[in-house]
Formats: C-alpha cells, structure tokens, sequence
C-alpha cells in the first residue's frame, strides 16, 4: 500500500511575518522556511504506517519553486521513500492557491495510484485548510479532516476527528484523503544519517504542464494590510482595582 | 442572484455560527435561501426559517444525511449552487471541513474564514495567524466562502420564511459515522460565550486547572478556554483550544490566565472586547494586548478574583 504525503514549505513557525510597505504581501525574503508543521505530523504518520508494515512505500509531494526540494529532503530524511517536486517556477511567478494545487495531486494520485494521502489539516502562512478536502472532492475519496487517531482494517480507515465539542469517529473506505491535526502524533526529528541517508532517495521533478494542470490563481490579492493594533493597556496593582475597572470603566461584570 | 447559506445545525436545532453567516450573506446582498441537510430536521428548518432577513429555507431530509458526512452533503449542495451567487458556511470545524470539497467539486476558489465583505466578489480575510489581512476578489461565476462568525454579529429573529422541501441528493456510501462524543457541558459554548477564562501551562495541572479556573467561570458565568500548551500538557481537552488551529473567539471579556501569549494564541483572541492578562512574568507578551495586567502568583490571585466577583 502506498501513501502519498504532500508538504509544503512555509516561513517557519516561529518567525513572526512583517507586512510589506507597498501591500503587496508579506515579505519573505530572508526568512527561516520549514516545512508546514502539520505536513510533518503527516509524514510522521505515513512513515509509522510503513514501518509498522501496513504501507509499503511513501511519497512525498512538493508543489512550487526549486527550493521546495529542501522540504522534501527533510520528508525523506524523516523516512518518506522518495519524492516528487512540481516545479511551478519561483515563487514570485505564480501564486498556488489551494484549487490548483489539489488539482496537481490529483494528478500524482492518478498517476501514482495511493491508497491514502495524508495531508496536513491547514498550511500556517494562507490559514485556508483547503487541499485536502479539495484533493478527495476532486478524487470522489471520501475524506476525515483534523484527524486525531486512526487505524488501517480491512480496506477501511476508522479516523478519530477533532469537533466542535467533542470527537467523532468515521468509517472511511479506501482510497482516501486524510488530513492531520496536532494531536496525531509527534513528529520526530530527523537524525543526522537519516539526513544523509535521505539526500540519496530518489526525487523526481515534474512541471504542471507535464500533468495537464493549469496553476492560474483564481483569487487576485489587492493588498495585505496590517490587523488594527492592539496596544498594552494598564496595570492594575491587585484584585480589588481589577473588578472596579471591569465594572466601572470596561463595564464588562 | 441569491446567497444560500449551508445552516450548521443537529437537524433538532441551529448552531448559533449559522446566524453570524446570515449576517454576512446580508452584507453581499440578495436573497437569502437556507439549506437545512439532515434527518429528521424539522425542528432545525423551522428555526432557519425564522431567522431575520432569510427568503426560503430549502429542508432536505434522509437518513443518509443524518451524519451529514461532507461527502453526501458536498454532493446535495453541487447541485443546488449553480442557481447561487454564493455559498456561504460558518467558519467552523464542521464548516471548514465541507465547504473546500463542494468548491472542489464546482471547480472554483474557496474563500476561508472571512472577516469583511468589501462587496460581492471581495472579501478580507486574515493569513499568517492573523498578522495580515488579505483582501481577495474572486472571478469565480460562485464564491464559495467560510464566514468568521466572530466578525459578524448574529441575523436577529423575526423572520417568517417558506419551508421547501427538497431531494436529498445521492448517498455515495464513501463514509459512516462511526460515534460522536460530544462532552455535554452546562456552561456556554466558547465560540459564542460572553466570558471566557483561558488557562495556560502556568496554571499547572488539570487538577489545578478545575480548583482554580472551573469556580470563577461558575462565578461568571463563562466558558472555559486553554492555550495549546496547556491543551498538549493535557490539563483539558483539545476542543478548548483557543488559538490559530482551534477555535477564533471575541467575548466581551478573556481572561487569560497563566498564559504567556504565543503569536499562535493571541491570534484566537486578540479581537476579544476587553482582555485581563494575569502572569507572574511582568515580561509576558500577553500583556502586550491586555487591557488590564495582573502581575503575581496566579494561585493566589484566581481564589481572590473568584471570591470577589
């Protein structure tokens, strides 16, 4: 059985991003980029599948620029078996949006034939926690979201999802599309022969045009604008000065 | 053209986030249309039908809708859009997990969690945890969108709207519902309470989560919340959540307690009205946002705050 995971390299979690002066975007020159920390929960699990040996092989998938290869080494270092760079051009050239690039899987889906892919649930730089559910749309594969626990029996996946309120259980029949939330696992951290190790598993490159897919962004941008601020307020010096505040001047009790 | 907004419902009632979607259909313009998915959902219907402002509430009802599994309900709602302008859901984790699949399946863009609509085809929405706002115009013949239900206020009641019954699609028999296990809880949901109490790693335990900060949300009348660490510590369960991969809250009054106030945190609750920030770290980037600072032991501080309330 073969997963598909697809990464994406985002600006790393802890980088805190700054607006552009002219609106255009944030800037991310310059910055630390990791792979999406919910794509690294992802890998963890695929890689634990095949380890446990209910999947035989994992591929991991990066859409974008050339240096989508370093995510998918750090894939590979975490034990994914090979990897797959669409190479859309820089960054600059094309914006992905997630429609596009859930049509790019589909077309490794079709080509590669997986019992699963596993996604992460959302990407930390566009917040839109839309792929996943996009590629199983797209496939006719059912899909468990936001996924806490699950379990391969019998050509069926039972998925433990995160709700509103609470958890639910689904019976999802294979192939499927499941994405990842943080309380999946933990991911571990690549060791230094396994980074070594990894820069020797194959990575094949292909282009959208070579998978029939056009990448053309849907949604224009008009501008990125800094949130309204939110500045420190006062201190107050102990328990009774913070209820007279609250009930006479926020007027919030 | 009309907006039809996909109602979160348990087919007996409405989710509350349905309301603050009907707002935001309002701000696009058109008539308003209500798709109620569910079995045995009357009940739900006739609330939807109720709201201010909705022209028609379209009912399917199955028992293959029971679950409302994404699949059949991406399905029914593919077939229903193309005599739509929009589609519209709440934000939610119900919300967010259908509405990418039905965007999917109308080959357009989906548009997640906004929080401003400029005017039909544009919208704000916030990326980067909440450290920018991109506003984005879709070319798209339907907009697909998911509605922050925090940045729209709740479509009041008073409306009288007509009941249609509908087909209910297909049953594409791609996944069942296994279990639900909903923790029944007497105090206000987080996403729509007035007061919230949030505990951080600083507050200890699950133990001292329940002595300290379970009697002042009794006292207030609020809902509880946790910060991620305080949630991957497992003091509380993951639905208490508040931050950029749980739940996005504005009450009136947050009360974070213990919590030092990571970027990831902040951007679930840095709309609230009014914020109290209470840490024994005076250098804690919670207090960066907060309204009022309480600096001190938070274990003597919380009793004193629950006792005087």
């Amino acid at each position: 059985m073969k997963i598909l995971v697809p990464v994406k390299r985002v600006v790393d979690y802890h980088v805190s991003v700054r607006v552009k002066a002219d609106g255009s975007g944030v800037d991310v020159s310059n910055v630390k980029m990791s792979m999406n920390p919910f794509d690294e929960i992802a890998v963890e699990q695929a890689v634990r599948l095949r380890e446990a040996g209910v999947a035989t092989e994992v591929v991991a998938v990066s859409c974008g620029a050339a240096a989508c290869q370093e995510t998918l080494r750090a894939a590979m270092a975490m034990g994914a078996d090979r990897g797959i760079l669409v190479d859309c051009g820089e960054a600059d050239a094309v914006e992905l949006q997630p429609l596009a690039v859930a049509k790019l899987l589909k077309a490794l889906c079709e080509r590669e034939q997986p019992a699963l892919a596993i996604c992460g649930k959302q990407a930390i730089d566009d917040d839109a926690s839309q792929t996943g559910q996009m590629l199983a749309g797209l496939m006719g594969w059912p899909q468990a979201t936001f996924a806490s626990r699950m379990a391969l029996e019998g050509g069926q996946a039972m998925v433990t999802r995160e709700i509103d309120g609470g958890l639910e259980t689904l019976a999802i029949r294979l192939p499927a599309v499941i994405t990842s939330d943080l309380r999946l696992n933990d991911p571990r951290y690549a060791t230094l022969p396994n980074i070594m190790k990894a820069k020797k598993k194959p990575l094949d490159t292909v282009r959208p045009a070579d998978l029939g897919v056009d990448v053309a962004p849907r949604l224009t941008t008009l501008r990125v604008a800094e949130p309204p601020g939110r500045s420190a307020g006062v201190r107050v010096a102990d328990v009774a000065q913070l209820i007279d505040k609250l009930k006479n001047e926020a007027k919030v009790i | 053209m009309a907006v039809l907004v996909i109602a979160e419902h348990d087919n007996a009632s409405l989710k509350a986030a349905t309301l603050n979607a009907v707002s935001a259909a309002a701000r696009i313009g058109g008539d308003i249309h209500v798709l109620v998915a569910g079995s045995a959902c009357a009940a739900a219907a006739e609330a939807a039908a109720r709201i201010a402002g909705v022209a028609r509430v379209l009912r399917a009802d199955a028992p293959h809708l029971a679950a409302q599994t994404a699949e059949n309900v991406a399905e029914l709602a593919r077939g229903l859009a193309e005599g739509y302008s929009h589609v519209l859901a709440p934000a939610t984790s119900a919300g967010k997990n259908l509405l990418p699949r039905v965007a999917a399946l109308l080959d357009v863009a989906q548009i997640s969690d906004i929080v401003a609509v400029e005017d039909a085809d544009t919208f704000v929405r916030p990326i980067y945890a909440g450290n920018a706002l991109a506003t984005v115009r879709s070319v798209d013949p339907v907009k697909v969108v998911t509605v922050r239900s925090t940045a729209f206020p709740a479509a009041p009641d008073g409306g009288a709207a007509t009941i249609e019954a509908i087909a209910a699609g297909a049953d594409l028999g791609l996944a069942a519902l296994v279990r639900r296990e909903i923790v029944p809880s007497a105090r206000p949901e987080l996403g729509a309470a007035k007061i919230i109490v949030s505990g951080g790693r600083g507050v200890g335990s699950g133990e001292n989560f329940r002595a300290l900060l379970e009697p002042l949300a009794d006292k207030l009348g609020a809902a509880l919340g946790a910060s991620r660490a305080a949630v991957d510590a497992g003091y509380v369960p993951n639905d208490y959540q508040v931050g950029q991969t749980g739940k996005i809250v504005a009450p009136e009054l947050y009360i974070a307690v213990g919590i030092s106030g990571a970027i990831q945190h902040l951007a679930g609750m840095k709309d609230s009205k009014v914020i109290v920030a209470i840490n024994s770290d005076p250098d804690a980037p919670i207090f960066q946002v907060a309204d009022y600072a309480l600096v001190g032991d938070l274990f003597a501080l919380v009793p004193e705050l629950s006792e005087a309330v």
